[in-house]
């Protein structure tokens, strides 16, 4: 029961010391793909965001149009509510293309490029 | 009643039995620290998202969810949701970054950044009162569900099974560390989603799949007709406090989960942020799924069982979900329905378990890297010396939460949930958030952020309808049954009693109308990290900004990631 270091982290680097990496930190390739998420990320997280709020606000203060029915007992209520799980699997399935076609290459190349090749380091 | 209590027992036995191999399988495998706190890193994706379903679909939003949409119809969905799209600010913001910059716990990434022992400090106490509270919750509605499912209340039977639950979640944390957990949670999700696939088919198979013909049937037997279908039957019915406190407690869940500790250390049982990722997807279909079929779980026990025959085995709704399970095995006596209601209550069992485990491991984790090798020993421990302190924390946690959960059986402590993810809201997610994305972000901003938004939380549940119970127009007079008005020690006609069930008094008004704190302490935890950052601004050094660099490259591409 005693845990004890194993052979695979034993082998394994120590962590790297401050300042390695941030070495990368001015490479245009890291602007660039700090931008590229920072561009995606944020804007998504506040539309999806202000989409819920939305949905709350309306169950708060607009019960009369959430009660409207649009089918035989779907009201607008249901729909907005369905609705909401529809943005959620969207939104997840928007940014999982985005970041594997614009996120994962530069990131990939940054770490293979990075200060003594310290990419890949599993525990 | 009692042929489905022999077999649920017996299932029960079956799970318990599971999964203790399964624990001390994993357990002989875990012999560095990484293997302990991170299952060794080596998840697979699909692995990770199940895992993170069973660690975060608690019984609360399992037996809860069903339990209000059946009594409470459409506000019920507002909880579901809550839950779900919460995992959009997980996925976009915090999972990666997180899984690259931090190593075990939630403190890493906020605390190695700005190379701080206090703010390591604040980030572990957050994190351990943030689950120490979701477990109490958990452990005593543990009690009560179990009371319910096995149809005996004696106390004896209350203080039996926290004191039960208690010890095998001491015994997987100790014993299988995190792998141990992991595989406890994704049998639990697995066995979960089975068994609401199960009743979701069988349900909208009654209505011959018509949605319109299960919300009309749900409508008619509710009693409550069409309003049954519209937000308000629970929440804000009454004045613009109630309506506050329905944004309030939306904004804490879909801004909590991103900042709760137990959900957060998942992210490094991976090998890399690709995978953090790709289990978060995972985790949003399983989760998403499963809270689209409580809703017609929900609204099918209203539909078939009856909202007033529900109502009347438990004035929570707790059991809606078991009595759904009965009715479409065949009914109450019959073979069909024994067996449906004694697989819902095991799986309900194994909800409960592997929530708790999580708790554990990840309060217990907290306390061995950040609190006793972070900042008691300075990181002049060995992995070793650091997984011992982990087993005994684990161990003496697990003892605090059984002690608290006995003395808390008798109270209403469901607000708990709510309070763990307003306080992860407001006490962790400023620090996250800043520590990951803004340069100028300081410890004295971080420590102020942490602080602010916990006692902020406390503070206003503290002076809550929830503590205070007194007739007010947020909290109308309710009709008290004989035993509530002996309890808050009033004549059984008062009208002077909003909240029976209220902590400290049934009599005085609550100085703060709001039962949900998010509203007001979110924005002070942001605040509270904005201003400390901005006092101590100017004490910001080269190595802080050196320090910002670093974390961004980690963050965002991998490098050096643990």
């Amino acid at each position: 029961m005693t845990a004890t270091t194993s052979a695979t982290e034993a082998a394994a680097p120590e962590p790297l010391p401050a300042g390695s990496a941030a070495a990368l930190h001015d490479d245009p390739r890291f602007r660039e793909l700090r931008l590229r998420f920072r561009w995606f990320a944020f804007p998504l997280t506040g539309i999806f965001l202000a989409w819920y709020l939305l949905y709350v606000l309306l169950c708060a203060y607009a019960r009369g149009f959430m009660a409207r029915e649009l089918a035989d007992h779907i009201n607008v209520a249901l729909v907005f509510g369905l609705g909401q799980f529809a943005a959620t699997f969207l939104s997840a399935w928007l940014y999982a293309r985005y970041a594997a076609r614009r996120l994962d290459p530069p990131a990939a190349a940054l770490r293979a490029a990075g200060p003594s090749g310290a990419g890949c380091r599993y525990e | 009643m009692s042929d489905h209590k022999t077999l649920t027992i017996a299932l029960f036995t079956v799970f318990i039995a599971a999964t203790l191999a399964i624990t001390i399988v994993a357990g002989r495998r875990t012999r560095s620290a990484a293997d302990f706190y991170a299952g060794g890193r080596a998840f697979s994706p699909l692995q990770n998202g199940v895992a993170i379903g069973g660690d975060y679909m608690s019984a609360a939003s399992f037996l809860g969810i069903a339990g209000i949409l059946a009594l409470s119809g459409y506000d019920g969905f507002l909880y579901s949701i809550g839950f779900l799209v919460a995992w959009i600010v997980a996925l976009l913001l915090v999972a990666e970054p997180l899984r690259n910059s931090g190593r075990f716990t939630m403190a890493d990434a906020i605390a190695e950044r700005l190379r701080s022992p206090q703010v390591r400090v604040a980030a572990g106490i957050s994190t351990i009162v943030v689950s120490i509270f979701y477990l109490l919750a958990q452990m005593v509605g543990a009690a009560s569900v179990v009371s319910l499912l096995l149809g005996v209340s004696s106390d004896a039977s209350r203080i039996w099974t926290i004191v039960a639950v208690g010890a095998l979640m001491i015994f997987y944390v100790t014993v299988g560390g995190m792998k141990g957990t992991t595989w406890v949670q994704i049998v639990k999700a697995v066995l979960l989603m089975i068994g609401a696939c199960v009743m979701t088919v069988w349900v909208l198979a009654k209505f011959d799949f018509s949605l319109a013909g299960l919300l009309g049937a749900a409508a008619d037997q509710s009693g409550r007709g069409d309003g049954f279908l519209q937000p308000g039957l629970k929440y804000g019915a009454t004045d613009g406090w109630s309506k506050l406190d329905m944004i309030s407690l939306g904004i804490a869940l879909v801004l909590g989960t991103a900042a709760l500790p137990h959900i957060l250390v998942r992210f490094y049982t991976v090998p890399d942020a690709k995978a953090a990722r790709k289990s978060v997807n995972w985790a949003i279909a399983i989760i998403g799924s499963f809270y689209l079929m409580t809703l017609v779980i929900g609204f099918g026990a209203a539909a078939l069982v009856g909202s007033k025959t529900i109502k009347a085995a438990d004035p929570s709704g707790n059991t809606a979900a078991t009595r759904l399970a009965e009715f479409l095995g065949g009914g109450p006596g019959s073979t069909g329905g024994a067996v449906m209601l004694a697989f819902i209550a095991a799986v309900a069992f194994a909800t409960i378990l592997a929530v708790v485990a999580g708790l554990t491991l990840a309060s217990s984790s907290s306390f061995a890297h950040d609190l006793y090798a972070g900042v008691l020993r300075r990181g002049r421990t060995t992995d070793a010396e650091e997984v011992r302190v982990a087993r005994v924390a684990a161990v003496v946690i697990g003892a605090v939460a059984i002690a608290l959960s006995v003395f808390a059986r008798e109270l209403n402590v469901a607000f708990l949930v709510a309070l763990a993810f307003a306080i992860a809201a407001s006490a962790n997610l400023p620090a996250i958030l800043f520590s990951l994305f803004w340069r100028r972000f300081t410890k004295a901003g971080a420590v102020a952020g942490v602080f602010g938004g916990l006692i902020s939380a406390v503070v206003m549940v503290g002076l809550s309808p929830i503590v205070w119970g007194g007739a007010s127009s947020t909290k109308p007079a309710v009709t008290l049954s004989a035993a509530q008005a002996d309890k808050c020690g009033v004549p059984a006609g008062s009208r002077e009693v909003g909240n029976p069930t209220a902590l400290v008094s049934c009599t005085a008004a609550a100085p703060i109308p709001l039962e949900n704190p998010g509203l007001v302490s979110i924005p002070v935890g942001f605040a509270c990290a904005a201003a400390g950052t901005l006092l101590t601004g100017r004490r910001r050094t080269p190595e802080d900004d050196t320090a910002f660099d670093e974390l961004e490259v980690r963050a965002l591409t991998g490098v050096g990631a643990h």
